[in-house]
């Protein structure tokens, strides 16, 4: 009995060190961050740092450190992404609930699911190899190193988050739902879009938020099939360079403590309150709506 | 579960052991792109006719390279461009002297697509092209078309040495930033519109582009870096040597190397990938630094 107790005692203390692990791990890379790019700011204006477009660390001339281009160029490709992503994915949730046969589901599934362990690197190949000269076709450009796609691409990669998701929303709507549309004469159709979905938005929403958390943190992708010009980007069809990419090309070979080492933590720690953000806000709306449904 | 437990411990022990083997005469090279295949080649060559030497060849950039070489990552730095003054203070700095061997001569070469006319260009034109100045194929004797720029990545040395001895400025922001030789030609193979630069080593066997004959002048002779007596003797206006740079003179396992890189064989290989072999004075240099 006394053992029993113990053992509960110490099962219940582990998990709350679990807990306790990622709070203190997600708290120690913010400070690592913040304490690593602040010493840049010593150096850079903080106004040139987030108003002005103009990123050359290694310049010939005279160093700048803006970060707007790139800054547009994430959010550029990230919206991008979802545009595609979104509409497919729910279709493809609803078709998987509502529609396909058991046999169906039973291949799909596994087959999105490997869709997400594709490696980023084989999907720059891809954005380099295919995708790039269709657009270029598609387009009449000269080549296909652009924001379009990087945005495909990383749609392609969100893909399989945002469906598993949306599918796991629509199939906890309750049966009654379903059945009570249906027995007042509405068609499967409308019993999806005027019944399901909304019932399922809040699942939906965190799924879509967890995509473009995905898009905005991919790098390898978007490094290999967008450009990486670092001017400011005028449209899609022209190429971007967004934050992580210039993470990764310049982080490699920069003296350490330096300006230029600071400011690229700099970029590091805006990318991260983003991400923070996107991520409070879907928690927020799902919250909301949870107690509003109930 | 004892069992799993105890052949894991068995595989981790045995994968200690052999790595911590093999650390003893693995010997690290890291850095430029422009170099790795060469290297590359040169290693393989080399561990065949060593049986017990092993060499690790990593790419990315002659920056990395000299950066793994102040920090004590690797043993030899692949360089297509010099040290900077700076990151020798910082090498010396850490007590590391680094000794400069010239292994091989590349004739940069510039490349557009086969489909575009224009085939010679001049330094002055190619600094123009680059800075951004000129942005379409007419005004330097081509069709009405736009230049779509095609550069690499600032941790090549590549990116380095073209910018200091062509452009001396900075690059068009439009540029697109490649990562690597390869994707640079596999880009402008694809796009009528490119201009790119890469290692001479990268565009002898391939189709559907045309190197671009050089001149250090309007009025000057263009050259071709196709040319190997042009490029030994420097008349190619933007030949460069390809380094390693060691930590002091070497001893051991990375002088037996580099001893092999300068052998007879060695530079047969050099131009076997498509570069040039070393002229006589960069041999004097290397003797210099080798302490011989």
């Amino acid at each position: 009995m006394k053992m029993n107790k113990f053992k509960e005692k110490a099962i219940h203390s582990l998990f709350f060190f679990n807990g306790l692990l990622v709070v203190l791990i997600l708290l120690g890379i913010f400070a690592l961050l913040v304490f690593t790019a602040l010493p840049g700011f010593k150096e850079i204006k903080v106004t040139e740092f987030l108003f002005k477009s103009h990123w050359n660390p290694t310049s010939y001339v005279k160093s700048s450190y803006g970060i707007v281009s790139m800054l547009v160029s994430t959010l550029m490709v990230t919206f991008g992404a979802l545009l595609i992503a979104i509409p497919l994915s729910i279709g493809t949730a609803a078709y998987l609930t509502d529609l396909a046969g058991p046999r169906v589901r039973e291949i799909a599934k596994p087959i999105i699911e490997i869709l997400a362990g594709i490696p980023s690197v084989v999907i720059g190949f891809l954005g380099i190899l295919l995708v790039g000269p269709f657009i270029a076709r598609f387009f009449g450009l000269h080549n296909g190193l652009n924001a379009v796609n990087g945005s495909i691409l990383l749609a392609i990669m969100a893909l399989p988050t945002i469906i598993s998701l949306s599918e796991d929303a629509l199939k906890s709507v309750p049966k009654s739902y379903t059945q009570a549309s249906l027995a007042l004469g509405a068609t499967k159709w409308q019993t999806l879009v005027k019944i399901k979905i909304p019932a399922a938005c809040s699942g939906i929403l965190a799924a879509c938020m967890l995509g473009m958390g995905r898009a905005i943190g991919e790098t390898m992708t978007v490094l290999m099939a967008t450009g990486c010009a670092p001017a400011m980007p005028k449209s899609f069809l022209g190429s971007v360079r967004t934050m992580t990419s210039t993470i990764a090309i310049e982080l490699g070979e920069v003296p350490y403590n330096t300006t230029h080492y600071y400011a690229l933590f700099g970029v590091g720690l805006v990318l991260f309150v983003i991400t923070f953000i996107v991520n409070m806000i879907s928690d927020i709306i799902l919250h909301r709506h949870e107690r509003k449904t109930r | 579960m004892k069992k799993y437990l105890q052949v894991l411990t068995g595989i981790g022990l045995g994968l200690v052991l052999t790595t911590g083997l093999y650390a003893q005469e693995m010997l690290q090279i890291k850095g430029s792109d422009t170099l790795i295949n060469l290297v590359q080649r040169l290693s393989e060559v080399y561990m065949e006719e060593n049986p017990g030497k092993f060499i690790a060849i990593t790419g990315g950039g002659s920056g990395t390279g000299i950066a793994g070489l102040i920090n004590g990552k690797c043993d030899i730095a692949n360089a297509s461009r010099l040290m900077k003054s700076k990151e020798i203070k910082q090498a010396n700095s850490r007590k590391i002297t680094p000794k400069r061997i010239v292994i091989a001569m590349d004739g940069l070469s510039v490349i557009v697509n086969d489909r575009n006319p224009v085939s010679k260009l001049t330094k002055d034109e190619l600094g123009r092209i680059f800075r951004g100045e000129v942005t379409n194929w007419k005004e330097i004797g081509g069709n009405d078309m736009s230049i779509t720029l095609y550069g690499r990545q600032s941790n090549s040395g590549t990116f380095v040495f073209f910018k200091e001895a062509i452009l001396k400025a900075d690059y068009s922001q439009k540029m697109n930033r490649m990562n690597g030789n390869a994707q640079i030609v596999e880009a402008v193979k694809q796009d009528v519109s490119g201009i790119g630069y890469v290692g001479v080593g990268y565009v002898k066997k391939v189709t559907g582009l045309t190197v671009v004959k050089v001149a250090s002048a309007s009025g000057k002779k263009y050259i071709s870096p196709l040319d190997a007596e042009d490029v030994k003797s420097g008349k190619y206006p933007i030949t460069r040597p390809l380094n390693q740079y060691l930590n002091g003179i070497p001893k051991g396992a990375v002088s037996h190397f580099i001893a092999f890189e300068l052998s007879e064989k060695g530079q047969r290989i050099v131009e076997e990938e498509g570069f040039f072999p070393i002229p006589s004075e960069y041999r004097d240099f290397n003797n210099k630094n080798l302490g011989m």
